[in-house]
């Protein structure tokens, strides 16, 4: 069991979780009805009592984007300009080619589409996100871009903190013990890269894993000790493979 | 069909509950793994299904509002949901309990969260025993719920009926048909909020006072089984060994 300090409460919709005067750190999923704090969705409610703060971790639900996101998305539309890409946010993208090509473009003379076609993956950043219009992608910056190998995996957006754990030791792990680049993004796509399709499949299914159980104490260590098991069953590593 | 004795000589009433008793209740959240979120709510032999799409974005883009989401709810009665066929095409009655159930849900659903986009209910009903628009209520909360958009509250359903002049809770299809009053009712519990109330038949004031009593009682009871439903849908989740 993994030892918490703050309290942890499955809350569900329309429950309330204290009172008082708190900080709330997830406005989207707490609001404050009278003297009491009250959950908007199914989650974990954390309640930290010495510093007065109050979280809540969503079970459920879509991809909200937020500026400096790192996502990945695939190109749907090819405009004039820009390109539309899905993002699995309630809205679709915006990357306009100014920004992706590092130049103007001239419209007549170039068709966009000879740099990123239609079904195309982009590793992105929210570069814009206001209310009143739909995210802005940006490409600039250290390996972003299109993406031309690997393959993507998708899960829950919620989810996507337990992927990467805390202070990044679940990555680390995902990383270390296979020896894949994984990249997650925060829309819920994970980019992983690896030496051998053995290692593709263990990183994958390690992945699936965490989402099914995230709600569920002492996951960095199953998901450790299940990808030393699958690695002996594949022969990767000696060893004796449980029977299941 | 002969009308039966709604309220026996020992005061029970024609399926032998007491007067202020629910029928049977059944809930099963996450039932559909293609929608966002899904519930299955029984009611005695009333059996709803319901699924949440969104938000997304639609075609229908004149629809949209700049500063929140859309709902779109659709109850549909399948055709052997009925003693007779029913007709696929949605009638008048559907039409009026689709607008009547996304009305109950709108004050709970923070829609402003989602600017542009819509939210989608499909409420299907697979077996019709009285009291839909009531379980519909309840299915489509929590079917929104488990699509994890962000709500003040769980709403629930539930209907008083008077038969033989005695105020009863959760009426089937054989109290409605032969009573004198049906008076659904959809409750916010923890927010003390009615976001659905009406009337078909007459009551007297007093009545009517007793039965909206008797109707947030039930909903309590209901709104328990609903919220204890969505937690175990993540209890139920066991480590794989």
């Amino acid at each position: 069991m993994e030892t918490q300090e703050p309290r942890r409460v499955l809350v569900v919709p329309g429950e309330a979780i204290v009172e008082g005067d708190y900080k709330i750190s997830t406005p989207n999923f707490i609001i404050k009805v009278g003297s009491k704090y009250i959950a908007t969705v199914v989650g974990l409610a954390q309640v930290n009592e010495e510093s007065k703060e109050l979280s809540l971790i969503p079970l459920e639900g879509c991809y909200v984007p937020q500026v400096d996101d790192l996502v990945i998305g695939y190109v749907m539309d090819v405009g004039v300009t820009s390109w539309e890409v899905d993002i699995r946010a309630p809205f679709t993208a915006t990357l306009y080619a100014v920004d992706f090509l590092g130049r103007p473009v001239n419209p007549a003379r170039e068709d966009l589409g000879d740099y990123l076609a239609v079904g195309d993956t982009i590793l992105a950043k929210v570069e814009v996100f206001e209310r009143n219009r739909g995210p802005i992608l940006t490409t600039k910056g250290k390996g972003l871009g299109k993406i031309v190998h690997g393959t993507v995996v998708e899960i829950s957006p919620v989810k996507v903190a337990r992927v990467i754990g805390r202070k990044g030791s679940m990555h680390q792990l995902l990383e270390g013990e296979t020896g894949c680049e994984v990249i997650v993004a925060r829309n819920g796509r994970i980019l992983v890269r690896c030496p051998n399709k053995e290692l593709e499949e263990i990183v994958i299914m390690a992945i699936l894993k965490i989402e099914r159980e995230a709600h569920i104490p002492g996951l960095t260590d199953r998901v450790k000790e299940f990808i030393i098991r699958e690695k002996v069953k594949r022969g990767l590593i000696g060893g004796e493979t449980k029977t299941d | 069909m002969e009308k039966p004795r709604l309220i026996r000589e020992d005061g029970l009433r024609h399926d032998g509950r007491r007067p202020n008793e629910l029928r049977p209740i059944k809930i099963s959240v996450g039932v559909l793994n293609k929608a966002s979120g899904s519930a299955l709510v029984e009611y005695g032999a009333t059996k709803i299904l319901a699924a949440v799409h969104g938000p997304r974005e639609i075609p229908l883009r004149h629809l949209l509002l700049p500063d929140r989401a859309i709902i779109r709810c659709r109850y549909h009665m399948l055709t052997f949901s009925t003693h007779e066929r029913k007709s696929p095409a949605p009638s008048r009655r559907e039409i009026e309990l689709s607008k009547v159930i996304r009305e109950s849900l709108e004050p709970v659903v923070m829609t402003e969260m989602f600017p542009r986009t819509a939210i989608d209910i499909f409420i299907e009903v697979i077996n019709a025993d009285g009291g839909t628009r009531t379980a519909s209520v309840t299915a489509a909360s929590l079917a929104l719920a488990d699509a994890g958009i962000p709500m003040r509250d769980i709403v629930v359903g539930v209907a008083v009926g008077k038969v033989n002049n005695v105020l009863v809770l959760d009426i089937d299809e054989v109290e409605d048909m032969f009573g004198e009053a049906d008076m659904p009712v959809a409750v916010a519990p923890s927010l003390g909020m009615i976001t659905l109330l009406q009337l078909n038949g007459v009551l007297t004031r007093d009545e009517f006072v007793e039965a909206l009593k008797l109707a947030l009682e039930g909903a309590n009871q209901i709104y328990r089984l609903a919220r204890e439903a969505l937690r175990n849908s993540y209890l139920k989740v066991r480590v794989e060994e």
